[in-house]
């Protein structure tokens, strides 16, 4: 089985969003997940509810919305546009932005998670011993937190590479710019005899895949292994 | 000197608890479910009262007349939980000096290895506390507790959950903690023979009642 140049175009664009999305997205859920889990302050539900919306929402719904915001005559998108040069709009970047969107949810839920199962009294004794806010956080949550935190990244990373909805809604499916794998499957099957090139990319889709769940279950052992509690 | 007032409510049951000492060693018993843990609290600043007033060597550290509240990291006072808390993730060695860390080094009194000597944990010091036994680990916990120089040391039943020969063997080493340093300690405990070894002036909390004896 071996692929045309333009496929491994697409395989290499659908790598390159997802890591990007889910690099650059990840300081922003351990924040979210930071507040959501230990912040007591108004409008909490709010936020959660709203970080949630991607999930619920129809895909072309949030890549709609993306549209409106981020498109080139989106309030934010022309803003960016005129004071960085930043543009979303049918560039890889925006496909990027949907992908970080749609997988956000996830990412801060998994961090979510590991953050409440925390012994809170942990973060007193660092307290007393004299450490701040900031240092609790970097010396005893984060790290203890850590395999929710690889296990958010690589479920976001896996959202991201088959996201396809609200990237096509917002930056469309154009070859080599913002076309991934998940648009050039979508795009072979409404072809005649497209069959056999669907086939191998959904082939290439699952391995990918796969072998993010399993680079996920390994770190995630490996870290508790390092760390291993009581 | 050490002075402790206030009033808090939980649940159903109000503390008021108010007492002032100069003894070295202060032991606040009583029965469990008496409040002593929350007076703890209270002086170590986890546990905020509506109503409070708490002074400790030399420092308002709490006075809700004046609204001074100075928050746990900034009041230099070690804690010895009940439960040890030891941080799981860090290795015995790294446990101890966590509060070192954030101690000016005009202010340290003391140095690792001494503190290491003391308590018996020079064979420990690479171990994580999964490795410990329970008397271990109560043994890090006091010294993770002294080696960031405290002005006063809170120590909360540090010998309960530990059986007869670990409490035997871990005593002596709050009575060094006593004669070496001259930190102020309070101390936790519903045992009345660690009283008696450890010499320590009572306050007696009861149905969250102080009294001073």
């Amino acid at each position: 089985m071996t692929l045309t140049p333009e496929e491994w175009i697409a395989v290499r664009l659908s790598l390159k969003v997802a890591t990007v999305a889910s690099l650059t997205s990840l300081p922003l859920a351990i924040a979210a997940a930071y507040a959501l889990a230990r912040g007591r302050f108004p409008g909490r539900a709010v936020l959660d509810g709203f970080l949630h919306l991607p999930l619920v929402l129809p895909p072309v719904v949030t890549g709609y919305v993306l549209l409106l915001t981020f498109g080139r005559r989106g309030p934010v998108g022309s803003a960016l546009e005129s004071c960085c040069g930043i543009v979303f709009s049918f560039r890889w970047t925006g496909a990027a932005l949907a992908a970080a969107v749609m997988a956000f949810p996830l990412m801060v839920r998994a961090i979510r998670l590991s953050i409440e199962a925390i012994d809170i009294r942990l973060e007193q004794a660092a307290s007393t011993l004299g450490a701040n806010r900031a240092f609790v956080f970097m010396t005893v949550t984060l790290p203890l937190a850590l395999p929710g935190v690889v296990a958010g990244l690589i479920l976001a990373f896996a959202k991201a590479l088959g996201e396809f909805g609200a990237t096509i809604t917002f930056v469309s499916a154009i070859p080599g710019e913002t076309q991934t794998v998940s648009a050039a499957i979508y795009a072979y099957t409404q072809v005649p005899g497209g069959e056999a090139g669907a086939l191998r990319l959904s082939v290439v889709a699952i391995s990918i895949a796969l072998l993010a769940v399993i680079a996920s279950e390994l770190l995630t052992r490996r870290v508790l292994g390092s760390g291993r509690l009581t | 000197m050490i002075e402790v007032a206030f009033q808090h409510r939980q649940g159903d049951f109000t503390l008021d608890v108010s007492f002032r000492s100069t003894a070295q060693l202060i032991a606040l018993f009583g029965p469990s479910g008496s409040g002593k843990t929350t007076v703890l609290n209270v002086i170590a600043g986890l546990v905020q009262p509506r109503e409070a007033r708490v002074i400790a060597a030399g420092r308002v550290l709490t006075d809700t007349n004046a609204s001074v509240f100075v928050p746990p990291h900034r009041r230099r006072i070690g804690y010895v939980f009940q439960e040890g808390r030891l941080f799981p993730h860090l290795t015995v060695r790294q446990n101890l000096s966590y509060g070192r860390f954030f101690t000016p080094h005009a202010k340290r009194f003391n140095e690792p290895d001494e503190i290491i000597e003391l308590l018996g944990l020079r064979a420990l010091v690479d171990r994580r506390p999964g490795y410990l036994s329970g008397g271990e680990k109560q043994r890090v916990a006091i010294g993770r507790a002294l080696l960031a120089s405290p002005c006063l040391l809170l120590m909360d039943e540090p010998l309960a959950s530990l059986d007869e020969a670990r409490k035997a063997e871990t005593l002596p080493y709050i009575e060094r903690l006593r004669d070496e340093f001259a930190i102020p300690m309070v101390y936790v405990t519903h045992s009345r023979p660690e009283i008696e070894q450890l010499r320590a002036e009572v306050v007696w909390i009861e149905d969250g009642q102080a009294v001073a004896r």
